[in-house]
């Protein structure tokens, strides 16, 4: 059962009532879910969590809205894989893989979405709506369809083709944008303004980002009820890292976890990585830049959760890494080979992140390392076009061998 | 002709529910203190005691972002459309 108490400016203080409100209306600030810890300590218990539902659900005492509000879509308990293949490769011992990619629309975004959509439905919205990157396109549109809402999903035009039709099977309406996400982003906050639609990542913000909580909380769970050494994050606006970091910490004020001194490490694309400038240049201000990256999920320019972002590695003594454009499709094969786990290339992104600290010597070898893969490399296929080299052969024996020797020679 | 500013939401209890006002300007910090002549107190909801432009309000000039433009010194002219909007933090 959830256990919401207000809304509060996460600047001034300021409490609002529960409501579709996303700002601060005296310093603009954005609102935050405020929860009765008390109440909460009282009910929760590992035990209670682990004889939950397999899914986001069994952390529903943390979240703003019950699963029976709405619909479940059986989000979450995504794999945490142990990547041994990968870690001797970089000389880590306890490399783990959290597997967000396997969620009903195939990203970590439908943790969010699943809060927002239960939450709009409990305000009573008809209409279901998002500004995306890609993957929140597809998931809105799968779960405005399970909650028959009206779906509306703004998108820039560029999108990878697995992303529009990723979103349309649903039978959304598909609003194509010509511009970047920044720009997507402005008109959708016009619009909420002027119309009763849920933008699940504008006026249901504050319910929508606390679905990220879950990814911190199943890992600790995963792991043995036990926080990691380290975690990897790719950010675009930087809401799930900061929220993975809150999870985390909520697990050890509960007392579900004895301690916490995760180090949280960020990783951005270089055509995309104003969160990274702001880091290297020791600044909280965030300048905003022109996106011009092949990690499309992670294009956002100007990413409103930075500041909170810059603050969580601070807070950690955490990094923020900056990827080699070449090295998103290189670091997505790597990931495919090693452990058989084909992620988006926000997924190269963070295991080029991984690497390079590994290689730096910034982890060491020992560490509870995890690196969080939030999108399935079906949905960016043509970023690894040329990934596919066959031995083309006619249906016989002797050309067979013959073709095979040809292709062994090539790839020596 | 005049400077068109879009306001939104969260600010207009301040301006009576308008959704959009007309000032004269020369440039953006201007705009802002003919605004809080027409209706005062918002430009304490906008900037903080430095003058500056509050961490979480974006300002657009005919789409875009001041930030790549000029900041507050950015110059406006009759014509201009201007929109104030909160940030959303963070969007996906
Ligand atoms: C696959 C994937 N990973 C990570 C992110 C980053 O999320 P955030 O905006 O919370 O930083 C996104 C955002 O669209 C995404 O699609
Ligand atoms: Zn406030």
């Amino acid at each position: 059962m959830p256990y919401i108490k207000c809304l509060y400016c996460r600047e001034c203080g300021r409490e609002y009532p529960v409501s579709p409100e996303h700002v601060c209306e005296f310093c603009f600030g954005p609102l935050e879910v405020g929860y009765d810890y008390e109440a909460i300590k009282k009910v929760i218990s590992k035990d209670k969590i682990q004889n939950g539902p397999l899914s986001i659900w069994r952390y529903e005492d943390l979240l703003p809205v019950a699963r029976d509000a709405g619909i479940d879509m059986g989000t979450g308990f995504t794999p945490l894989v142990k990547a041994d293949n990968l870690g001797k490769i970089l000389g880590l011992n306890n490399l783990y893989i959290k597997n967000d990619s396997t969620n009903p629309t195939f990203s970590f975004k439908d943790r969010v979405v699943s809060v927002a959509t239960n939450k709009a439905l409990e305000f009573g919205f008809d209409t279901l709506a998002c500004a995306s990157t890609g993957n929140l396109a597809g998931s809105v549109s799968a779960h405005g369809a399970k909650a028959k809402m009206d779906t509306k999903v703004f998108f820039p035009s560029d999108l990878e083709q697995g992303k529009i039709l990723g979103a349309a099977i649903y039978g959304a309406t598909l609003v194509a944008v010509d511009g970047t996400y920044d720009e997507v982003n402005r008109l959708c906050s016009e619009l909420a303004d002027n119309h009763k639609w849920a933008f699940v990542n504008v006026n249901m913000r504050p319910f929508y980002s606390e679905g990220s909580k879950t990814l911190g909380y199943e890992v600790a769970e995963q792991l043995g009820w036990r926080a990691p050494d380290r975690c990897i994050v790719p950010a675009a606006s930087g809401s799930l890292f900061t929220k993975i970091w809150k999870g985390l910490n909520e697990f050890h004020d509960l007392g579900l976890l004895e301690s916490v001194n995760t180090i949280m490490d960020l990783a951005q694309p270089e055509g995309c990585s104003p969160i990274v400038d702001a880091f290297d240049q020791d600044t909280y201000h965030v300048k905003p830049v022109r996106p011009d990256t092949i990690a499309k999920s992670l294009a956002i320019g100007n990413p409103a959760d930075g500041f909170y972002a810059l603050k969580t590695i601070a807070e950690t003594k955490g990094n923020a890494v900056r990827v080699p454009e070449p090295e998103v499709a290189e670091c997505m094969k790597l990931l495919a080979e090693t452990e058989g786990i084909f992620t988006e290339t926000a997924g190269g992104v963070v295991i080029s992140a991984l690497r390079s600290l590994a290689k730096r010597g910034i982890i060491s070898t020992d560490e509870v390392v995890v690196a969080f893969v939030t999108g399935n490399g079906l949905k960016t296929l043509e970023v690894i076009e040329d990934a596919a080299d066959p031995v083309f052969t006619d249906p016989d024996y002797k050309s067979f061998q013959a073709a095979l020797d040809v292709w062994n020679k090539r790839n020596l | 002709m005049s400077i068109e500013v879009r306001i939104p939401a969260p600010l207009r209890k301040v301006t009576n529910g308008a959704d959009k006002v007309n000032v004269e300007a020369g440039n953006l910090a201007a705009v802002i203190e003919a605004l809080n002549d027409a209706y005062p107190g918002i430009k304490d909801r906008l900037c903080d005691e430095s003058g500056a432009l509050r961490n979480f309000v974006n300002v657009y000039i005919n789409g875009e972002d001041i930030r790549f433009l000029d900041g507050l010194d950015t110059l406006t002219k009759s014509g201009d459309e201007i929109s104030i909007v909160p940030a959303v933090a963070g969007g996906y």
